[in-house]
């Protein structure tokens, strides 16, 4: 058997970045895997609050008194009283990765029983290539064991650099609220032991409960809109990210992979109270649905940002007329791109270099 | 005066109601055991696990009973509770090889529901092996002669193309269709996969090309759509194609398999997932299903390679009809599935030899997919057969300048659909 070379630990080039409003005891579980690592913990709710964070652990830790400091009247962007506010910590950061986590997500065990250290898993994924524009029907080519199967053309084979990597959950799901009305008790138990890209020009539902992604490509995508306090709507925050994401890497030339590594997911939150933040959601995701796959970005737009502004404008003029929330989220996806380049002055001016856009 | 009945046998009454709640036999007397085996018997309740409880006991009267009796477990596959109509299907088989006992064997608990059209390929002399017990039709090069005509035709039924014309002669709604070197392989409980009722499920359960589901396929069982994932798009699509995956031999190209000689798929990836529209695939002919009814014509036998040979490797056939029907499908709004069920690959050849012959396979391809991917069809085309005539156009104005391949390509299209709507035509006559 050919010898696999280790995967490198890049601990000084990547962050963690945990929202959390209750406490950061999950941490406990991570620590063979999280330890060498800086994490950069976004505090939500009251800011007099103290979250404690387990000893031996290198962090930052941002309130909401933080960040209305550090962002002044840009503040407006980074929601309150949701896990939205995660995003700050992307705009934060100096690192070239990012890996987000939630707290109530913890190590899950393989079918052998083994222990999945997600972060290696993730790291993985974003060093290896992507394959965006024909499906690999043996999942990821690059995985070891597995390869590009025959009728793959050969010119696709090198594939394109990865933006995202998307992590799914063992035991409680993922699930809208009226899917969990309807199916309290439904585990999902089953290990499939597979990583892909998804496609060129598929939309996907992105969840921000274990994510990866290289913030130097496609970071400035990832804002995690207006939700929670003061907004109509919650829970849509990593959803409006994806689409946003997904657009932009397909018009960039990016891939967004999908599938390992699983967390443990242990605590399912109320239906009824998640019924009343996603409602809105759940009928505004038929009008948002069309814009996104219907969405063309100008050829000029050659930077993560340049495009974001771009989509920002088209929200305003195409969404605007759904609901008012449109034009306020549109000005939002401006100032967080403002905020943005203040705090990361060298990428503003720099061009993604990137695979050929298609 | 009637006997009333005895104490025992009112006990032995109310043991036989209450079988399915007792766990334990070994502490009855030999004599009331064995009176309980037979009323078992008697009143048709010998269920496996009442068998189990008995032969648990290890009393031998009642072992030497099931011998002589000869009652045996019977390992049954598992099957989907979907209702498939056993008459709804046809297994079709290209027979590459004379001698298809052992294949037929290894897949008799499988297919022995099935009608099995076998077709023989047309430059293998000899007669068929097969053995009994399996309901089946045979075609030869004469009926396939008779039925296409011996002189032209584009449409050639020689080598992995001959199953093709299986597909032609079938008037089933569903195909399954798998290579002749390939026997049923086992998931990661080591159970034996039943890979017909696999692919008929994915045929008879929607697909959801026009979003992904990141959990995969919604509609098994203790899995669902995601958070974020549109309800207007819950309800899916008809399924047109499911294409099944190998373990052992993976169905590499052949330089992928000189560089990797040993390598082995050993990956059992329980998930079944819908190819999203407008994305292409390699659709491998090793282990596919699909609906006849929806998108036969456009499984079409068209693309032969100058120097196409017997092992699959040497062949992309299935490539281009597989693109094809993914673009029909995309076009029609139908699914394409992609994932279970496994099939054991065996080996055969070698490799490297293949790649003596000049490989133009690889070269073609890559003049190939950007000609799907770029594929639309007009708004007229509502039938399969629509789309593959406007396909052949769209090749031959398209294609035909790269290489003349295309140009018999385009022609094979063509002279399928005429065949087929010839043969079904005839076929739904004889069947008025």
């Amino acid at each position: 058997m050919a010898s696999v070379s280790p995967t490198p630990v890049l601990k000084d080039e990547l962050d963690i970045v945990i929202p959390t409003i209750r406490n950061l005891d999950f941490l406990e579980m991570w620590r063979p895997f999280f330890q060498p690592y800086h994490l950069i913990i976004v505090q939500d709710g009251d800011p007099s609050k103290t979250i404690k964070v387990p000893d031996g652990f290198d962090y930052e830790l941002y309130n909401r008194n933080d960040i209305n400091r550090i962002l002044g009247p840009k503040a407006s962007c980074i929601s309150f009283k949701d896990s939205a506010c995660r995003c700050f910590g992307y705009m934060v950061s100096k690192k070239k990765y990012i890996f987000t986590i939630d707290d109530d997500c913890f190590v899950a065990k393989d079918p052998s029983g083994k222990e999945i250290n997600a972060l290696e898993q993730h790291i993985k994924n974003l060093l290896s290539p992507s394959t965006p524009f024909f499906f690999n029907t043996l999942y990821d080519p690059y995985q070891e064991g597995a390869d590009f199967v025959r009728g793959y053309p050969f010119s696709l084979r090198e594939g394109v650099p990865t933006a995202v990597s998307h992590g799914l959950w063992l035991n409680i799901p993922d699930y809208d609220a009226p899917t969990q009305l309807v199916k309290p008790l439904e585990r999902n138990t089953r290990y499939v032991d597979a990583i892909m890209t998804v496609p060129k020009g598929t939309l996907f539902p992105m969840c921000g409960m274990n994510l990866a992604f290289n913030r130097e490509l496609i970071g400035p995508a990832m804002y995690f809109g207006l939700m929670g306090d003061g907004q109509p709507i919650g829970r849509y925050d990593d959803m409006w990210a994806g689409w946003c994401t997904k657009v932009i890497c397909d018009h960039l030339g990016l891939g967004v992979k999908t599938g390992l590594p699983y967390i443990w997911h242990s605590k399912a939150s109320n239906p009824f109270v998640n019924l009343k933040k996603e409602y809105k959601g759940i009928y505004w995701q038929e009008e948002l649905i069309p814009f996104f796959q219907s969405v063309a970005l100008p050829k000029d737009c050659a930077t993560v940002q340049k495009c974001y502004l771009e989509l920002s404008k088209q929200v305003k003029a195409k969404l605007g007329k759904v609901d008012d929330y449109f034009n306020k989220l549109a000005d939002a996806m401006v100032t967080w791109i403002e905020a943005w380049d203040e705090l990361n002055p060298s990428s503003a001016s720099a061009e993604v270099a990137n695979g050929p856009k298609k | 005066m009637r006997k009333p009945p005895t104490l025992l046998s009112l006990t032995i009454d109310i043991a036989l109601l209450n079988l399915s709640h007792i766990s334990d036999l070994s502490f009855l007397p030999d004599h009331v055991l064995l009176e309980l085996f037979l009323r078992t018997l008697r009143a048709g309740k010998l269920t496996e696990k009442i068998l189990k409880l008995f032969v648990a006991t290890g009393k031998d009267e009642i072992l030497s009973l099931i011998s002589e009796l000869n009652i045996q477990l019977i390992l049954t596959p598992v099957l989907p509770t979907i209702n498939i109509r056993d008459d709804e299907v046809d297994i079709v088989i290209g027979a590459l090889h004379l001698d298809l006992t052992s294949f037929m064997e290894d897949w008799r608990a499988v297919f022995s529901r099935f009608h099995l059209i076998i077709v023989q390929d047309p430059d293998l002399k000899g007669d068929l092996k097969i053995p009994g017990g399996f309901s089946f039709d045979v075609y030869m090069k004469s009926d396939i002669e008779s039925v296409v005509g011996s002189s032209s035709s584009s449409v050639v039924f020689s080598g992995y193309s001959c199953r093709y014309f299986g597909y032609l002669v079938s008037h089933k709604k569903y195909i399954i269709s798998i290579d002749d070197d390939c026997i049923p392989a086992k998931d990661d409980k080591g159970e034996l996969i039943d890979a017909v009722a696999q692919h008929i499920t994915n045929l008879m359960t929607p697909a959801t090309p026009f979003f992904f589901n990141t959990l995969y396929d919604p509609f098994r069982k203790g899995t669902d759509f995601v958070r974020g994932y549109p309800f207007s798009l819950r309800s899916g699509v008809q399924c047109g194609l499911s294409c099944g995956l190998w373990l052992n031999l993976a169905d590499y190209d052949a330089p992928t398999q000189a560089l990797k000689p040993g390598q082995r798929n050993s990956r059992f990836v329980d998930a079944v997932l819908t190819v999203p529209a407008r994305a292409m695939l390699p659709v491998s002919g090793i282990n596919i299903g699909f609906d006849r009814e929806l998108v036969g014509p456009a499984m079409v036998p068209a693309f032969r390679l100058a120097k196409e040979g017997k092992f699959r490797w040497e062949t992309v056939e299935d490539i281009w009809s597989g693109m094809c029907v993914k673009v029909i499908c995309d076009h029609l709004g139908y699914g394409v599935k992609s994932g279970l069920p496994y099939v054991w690959r065996n080996e055969r050849g070698n490799a490297v030899e293949s790649l003596k012959k000049e490989w133009e396979g690889v070269k073609l391809m890559e003049e190939v997919v950007p000609f799907f991917q770029s594929m639309r069809l007009s708004q007229g085309a509502v039938t399969a057969e629509d789309c593959v005539i406007e396909m052949a156009a769209a090749v031959k104005e398209r294609l035909e300048p790269l290489d003349p391949v295309f140009a018999r390509a385009s022609e094979a299209m063509v002279e399928w659909v005429k065949l087929w709507k010839v043969v079904t035509s005839r076929l739904s006559n004889s069947a008025a």
